[in-house]
């Protein structure tokens, strides 16, 4: 059988060009790009079973156990999405860690679920980052506030999406793949202004 | 703009949420014993206070889970959060006339 990866398209494949040529250049550069094709699945299993810690087991990772928190090991990172609910997104085969977990879990009262193809995953990078997240956000991403390696579920642009601080200036997007496009266009056009030389002195 | 203060995630703007209506209205114990108008009440009638209510509240952007708020109908004042395993917080009822409901 042919391997139908070959055959993936993603979700914001049309508007590749449109996110090369919109990055900004000058002191509040920024730039979008698409990282499609994680593997990502859900784990929904009481925090406190053996179960969980059979899941913990095959990640070498603890699941986060508080809202924003992450851990990672290997290839795997884990998100805290409720107090029994869980994202990994791994860049394993999406079989091979399914099938681990579920391997893992057994018949206890838990929910492995591969949904990789549920959200996309889009990079927001440069000094203007955060100007132009926190146009659309609720969530205060001030660093006095939010840091690196914080992951949360909010909304931006009206959107549910998750957001995470991968780096100073680095940030995660992952909207469900039919809310995509219009995320990224919106931040497309949000973006645009930092082009601009003006200044409006209240930076913080 | 309500800023509630989710049991999990913390203070998140009230977008980030969806209301459900009043709390602690329970599942009749014998539903197909009910009259129509037994049945009516418990599906269509609710509190309607001018002061403290007890009410649900789902954290539908984030965690997504239900829980409950006693809001001051009148100030919009949020006066405690709670999760459905706590009781039902004192705080505001006793001093309204009737007390608590
Ligand atoms: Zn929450």
């Amino acid at each position: 059988m042919d391997d139908l990866t070959l055959q993936r398209r993603s979700p914001l494949a049309d508007l590749a060009d449109r996110m090369r040529d919109g990055a900004v250049t000058g002191s509040r550069h920024v730039r979008l790009a698409e990282l499609p094709f994680w593997t990502m699945i859900s784990v929904r299993v009481d925090p406190g079973s053996p179960a969980a810690a059979a899941v913990e087991g095959v990640l070498g990772a603890d699941l986060p156990r508080w809202c924003g928190q992450v851990t990672a090991h290997g290839l795997d990172h884990v998100l805290w999405l409720g107090p029994d609910e869980w994202l990994i997104v791994s860049e394993v085969a999406p079989s091979d860690l399914h099938g681990a977990l579920t391997d893992a879990v057994g018949e206890a009262h838990a929910a492995v679920v591969d949904v990789s193809a549920n959200r996309t995953l889009l990079e927001l990078s440069g000094p203007g980052a955060r100007s132009v997240l926190e146009k659309g956000c609720p969530v205060d991403l001030h660093p006095r506030a939010f840091e690196v390696g914080r992951a949360v579920s909010t909304t931006l642009a009206r959107v549910p999406l998750l957001l995470c601080q991968t780096g100073p200036d680095t940030y995660c997007l992952l909207p469900r793949s039919s809310f995509a496009q219009y995320v990224a266009c919106w931040l497309l056009d949000a973006m645009q202004e930092l082009g601009s030389d003006f200044q409006d002195g209240s930076a913080s | 703009m309500l800023l509630l203060n989710c049991p999990w995630c913390g203070p998140r703007d009230e977008t980030e949420y969806h209301y459900g209506g009043q709390a602690h209205v329970p599942y009749p114990e014998e539903p197909s014993t009910l009259t129509d108008e037994e049945w009516a009440e418990y599906l269509f009638f609710r509190d309607n206070p001018c002061g403290p209510f007890a009410e649900r509240w789902v954290h539908s952007a984030g965690c997504r889970r239900w829980f409950n708020v006693v809001r001051d109908t009148r100030t919009y004042q949020v006066l405690a959060v709670y999760t459905h395993s706590d009781p039902r917080p004192a705080v505001g009822f006793g001093a309204q006339a009737g007390g608590p409901r």
